[in-house]
């Protein structure tokens, strides 16, 4: 078991571990609001929390593994590219759901459950 | 009384020790990541558990911002600059306009959550995957050696324009395809 100084030591020294801990953090925070969140909208926000939370894995293991060029943050500039376009089509479906039924909520939109 | 203070001098002297161990730098670079990634994890939890969707939106906005300054943290500046103006500009206005365009009676009550067993059998599996990826982030052997590659501008250009041409020009194609589907889908098509 560690000390109490030595847990302190590498809680201050930043470094790989503490970005993947910050993204798995966030991850499942937008999991659970995944789950649990009922606005179409809102499910939307908490997809866009995940992708964001595989960006900094993408920047962080760029940035601290010995790597010899900058694949990584393109990744990440790709990534952000697909989640705009993605948050676009989900926006604009939320919309047309809203314009047809009159309502955001994912509970009421059950058409294709037997 | 001075049972209390002890302690106190005890903790203060062992943090003096170990900013000098550390050397200031460190210090004052832990000291900024704990704060941006206070800010996005913070922004986090407001988007999950608040109850008006427009505070939520705020949030997201200020976790954007948080990522963004810790891309920047990263030395990814030019990622930095991508994620302040795509996810703290252009994806927070297309939020609250949507937020708007799909308006509900009270504000108060927009952003509403399942029962309270769907939130515990949430907070299962995401406390399930937390705990996966951080026994994953804590025992795996990293060798980290941060490279310094100056000027990132330069070198994702050198890439996007020599390796990875050919998924440059697919996501192209993808904004445009996205940015017509959404216009289709949200103004409808005429038929005519």
């Amino acid at each position: 078991m560690m000390s109490f100084v030595e847990m302190m030591h590498l809680a201050l020294h930043v470094g790989l571990p503490h970005f993947l801990l910050l993204s798995a953090v966030l991850f499942a925070i937008g999991l659970f609001g995944l789950f649990t969140k009922k606005g179409i909208i809102a499910v939307l926000m908490c997809i866009e929390l995940m992708l964001n939370a595989v960006n900094i894995n993408f920047i962080a293991f760029n940035h601290y593994m010995p790597v010899t060029d900058l694949s990584g943050q393109l990744m990440a500039l790709f990534s952000i590219a697909v989640a705009a376009a993605e948050v676009a089509i989900g926006l604009a479906l939320a919309f047309r759901i809203y314009h047809d039924h009159h309502t955001v909520n994912v509970d009421d939109l059950n058409h294709l459950k037997g | 009384m001075n049972d209390l203070i002890l302690p106190l001098h005890r903790l203060v002297d062992m943090g003096m020790t170990m900013a000098e161990e550390l050397g200031t730098p460190e210090i004052i670079l832990a000291a900024v990541f704990y704060v941006f990634a206070g800010i996005s994890v913070l922004g986090a939890l407001g988007v999950v558990l608040g109850r008006n969707i427009v505070h939520s939106a705020l949030c997201l906005t200020a976790s954007f911002i948080g990522i963004g300054c810790l891309y920047i943290f990263l030395s990814a500046d030019f990622l930095g600059a991508v994620q302040f103006l795509v996810y703290g500009g252009a994806v927070a206005i297309l939020i609250v306009m949507a937020i708007m365009l799909t308006r509900r009676e009270d504000m108060a009550h927009s952003n509403p959550s399942r029962s309270i067993l769907h939130q515990l059998a949430a907070l299962v599996i995401a406390g399930l995957f937390l705990l996966t990826m951080a026994a994953v982030a804590l025992m795996s052997p990293f060798q980290a050696a941060p490279t310094d590659f100056g000027d990132t501008v330069t070198g994702i250009a050198d890439l996007m324009l020599t390796k990875y041409v050919l998924p440059f020009e697919i996501v192209a194609v993808l904004l445009l395809i996205a940015m017509i589907g959404a216009i289709i889908l949200a103004k409808g098509v005429d038929e005519s």
